[in-house]
């Protein structure tokens, strides 16, 4: 944002033709209508933006972590965990913030439930994989030493699905990123709040443009936190024959 | 050691200070315990077969006892039993005197020391943190614990400064398996149990690490349960062998050379196969013998050091065409003569007896002791190819 302000506030300056000229002229992208409203309209929506994602990758995490251990020890529960959470998948987004707002209203609270529900499907299946593809030998070799059944999950089991959970939440993530601009039509927050203003207007397209580039650099450094985080929690991952 | 107390909290036990970590003898090491398995038998629900049938064995502490049989024969089941990762059906094992159903199943996990044929390293963790698992369930304190690690890789010759921080990804199949018999060594349990442990080992590594882990239980001394399929490990590692048959009867359980020189019946000596008498031979070194005093006779110029097998001896004396050959000891002293005569004459002496008047003929199984079983699909499933995936 800043290396875009230093390169057209002098433009401007230059160009005379006072504050709102860009948006006057309703060119594509009036970088002056971004600075003038960073603080005002783009920040808030951000910080928004975020607080809705990590909620909902949190409890979406909580709820399918308790699912897949459910299921790796009751193989049955897979397929019924799965077609539920498939259906929910598949719902259009739009469809599913509208269908839950007789129950849950316009709140963010709605808004979240879709999101979370949006979250299960890919959770799921990768840490269940992540937990199954553990080699047996290991957890036989952990039970003969004398783990409990909880020591061979939290020291063994969990920590060796951690690199397929963290590749569920990567894409887990940059999806909530995504469909929580849609969430603007329920509740009044996030980066789809400037999008929706701005389809609303239908002339000026700065707002779409400035919120939907701040999504995707959302994504795309949640994606990269999310990468070193991996690496940090997993050097072992990296390691290979010297 | 009956009525052996192990791991009573607090107690410490030598070997854990940091500064005299290595040199340290036999003695340094918690006592092994004996280990008896009284009828032991085990029924799967839903099978009319038995998995074990009325097992029963002693072995004395600190020896190696080797369970080898072919496929089904309820070898692995047999030591699972021990730790209960396979629940009793009848019969009662009991370790250092005291019954194992007595126990909780952790609790007795973490005395006996385990090792499984794919090892089953915790990937996630480095050497050193592997080694300190079972401390770490016991709850050592991390000095004790840093002690142990550094002692146990020294002992398996891995340096502690270059290795104790790799993770097993950077190992190759001999070191992890090492790693693997150090962390089950971690906690000084009075009882080992390994599973085919050098299985996956190719055979030139196999044979190393077998010499290598005999010289480490010179030192050690644990009481042993080693399983495998294979009778020339079991020859090589056992201080006695219980030869399974199907269903987890108990064939024969005795000293490597006696199952050799005495096969209990027909399916012993099927298992044991045809080439028993030189797989007696290779029990014992030329040291073991009495050699030729080497006056009168002119032996020809190849040499043999006194610690070669006497198979071995017998190699040489068949590639030689025969002639005899002159054996040193290490200093090149000459210690004797051997010939081909005096190793014939070995192997008659021994089995005379057990061939109950009939010549000993390698090649043939010898009667049956009265009361031993014999098994009519002996000779199909004495060929000990491949482990039982039930067990």
């Amino acid at each position: 944002m800043l290396a875009v302000a230093k390169v057209v506030i002098p433009s401007f300056s230059s160009g005379g033709g006072g504050a709102n000229s860009c948006v006057r002229d309703n060119h594509l992208f009036c970088a002056d209508w971004v600075s003038r409203n960073w603080s005002g309209v783009l920040q808030p929506a951000l910080t928004q933006h975020i607080a809705l994602t990590l909620i909902a990758i949190s409890i979406g995490s909580a709820i399918s972590l308790v699912l897949s251990l459910a299921a790796h020890r009751r193989g049955w529960l897979e397929r019924p965990v799965i077609i539920v959470t498939g259906i929910l998948f598949t719902i259009p987004s739009l469809a599913l913030f509208q269908i839950l707002v007789p129950s849950l209203g316009l709140t963010r609270a709605n808004a979240e439930v879709a999101l979370v529900s949006y979250t299960l499907l890919i959770l799921f299946r990768n840490t269940l994989t992540g937990l199954r593809e553990i080699p047996e030998e290991v957890r036989e070799a952990a039970r003969g030493m004398g783990m409990s059944q909880r020591q061979l999950l939290w020291r063994v089991e969990l920590p060796l699905a951690l690199p397929a959970i963290m590749a569920g939440l990567r894409i887990a993530t940059v999806t909530v990123i995504s469909l929580a601009t849609v969430a603007a039509y329920v509740c009044n927050e996030g980066l789809g709040v400037p999008i929706f203003a701005g389809i609303q207007e239908s002339v000026f397209k700065t707002e779409i443009i400035a919120a939907g580039a701040l999504a995707i650099m959302l994504a795309l450094a949640s994606d990269a936190l999310l990468v070193g985080i991996q690496r940090l929690l997993t050097p072992w991952a990296r390691k290979h024959a010297v | 050691m009956f009525g052996y107390d192990f791991f009573t909290p607090g107690r410490d036990l030598p070997l854990e200070t940091a500064d005299t970590a290595h040199n340290q003898g036999p003695s340094a090491f918690a006592q092994a315990a004996e280990l008896e398995l009284r009828s032991v038998s085990k029924r799967y629900p839903g099978q009319s077969a038995a998995a074990i049938s009325d097992l029963s064995l002693t072995v004395p502490a600190g020896e190696v006892c080797v369970l080898v049989g072919p496929s089904g024969s309820g070898k692995t089941t047999a030591m699972r039993l021990i730790n209960r990762m396979v629940s009793l059906s009848s019969g009662d094992i009991l370790l250092g005197g005291r019954s194992v159903l007595q126990r909780n199943p952790r609790d007795l996990r973490r005395e006996i020391g385990y090792v499984i044929q794919q090892i089953g390293l915790f990937p996630h963790l480095t050497v050193g943190e592997n080694i300190a698992t079972v401390p770490r369930l016991l709850g050592w304190d991390k000095p004790r614990t840093t002690a142990r690690v550094e002692q146990l890789l020294e002992l398996i010759d891995l340096p502690p400064a270059e290795m104790r921080d790799r993770y097993p990804a950077q190992l190759s199949g001999g070191q992890r398996q090492r790693v693997g018999v150090a962390r089950a060594l971690a906690a000084d349990p009075p009882l080992m149990l390994m599973d085919e442990p050098f299985g996956a080992i190719d055979p030139i590594n196999r044979a190393r690490l077998q010499d290598e882990f005999l010289s480490l239980q010179a030192k050690v001394r644990k009481t042993i349960v080693f399983v495998t399929h294979d009778i020339d490990e079991a020859i090589k590692m056992g201080d006695r062998i219980a030869i399974l048959r199907s269903g987890g009867v108990l064939a024969q359980y005795d000293t490597p050379a006696e199952i050799l020189t005495r096969p209990a019946d027909d399916f012993v000596a099927e298992f044991v196969g045809a080439d028993r008498a030189l797989k007696r031979l290779s029990l014992a070194t030329l040291a073991d013998i009495d050699l030729i005093a080497p006056n009168g006779l002119r032996p020809n110029n190849a040499r043999l050091p006194l610690d070669s097998t006497v198979r071995d001896a017998l190699s040489m004396l068949l590639t030689g065409g025969g002639a005899p050959l002159t054996v040193v000891h290490p200093d090149d002293r000459v210690a004797g003569l051997v010939t081909i005569d005096l190793v014939a004459a070995l192997l008659k002496d021994d089995s005379a007896p057990a061939a109950n008047g009939a010549a000993p003929d390698p090649g043939r199984a010898v009667q049956a002791p009265p009361g031993a079983v014999s098994d009519p699909d002996g000779a199909v499933q004495a060929h000990p190819l491949d482990e039982d995936p039930s067990a």
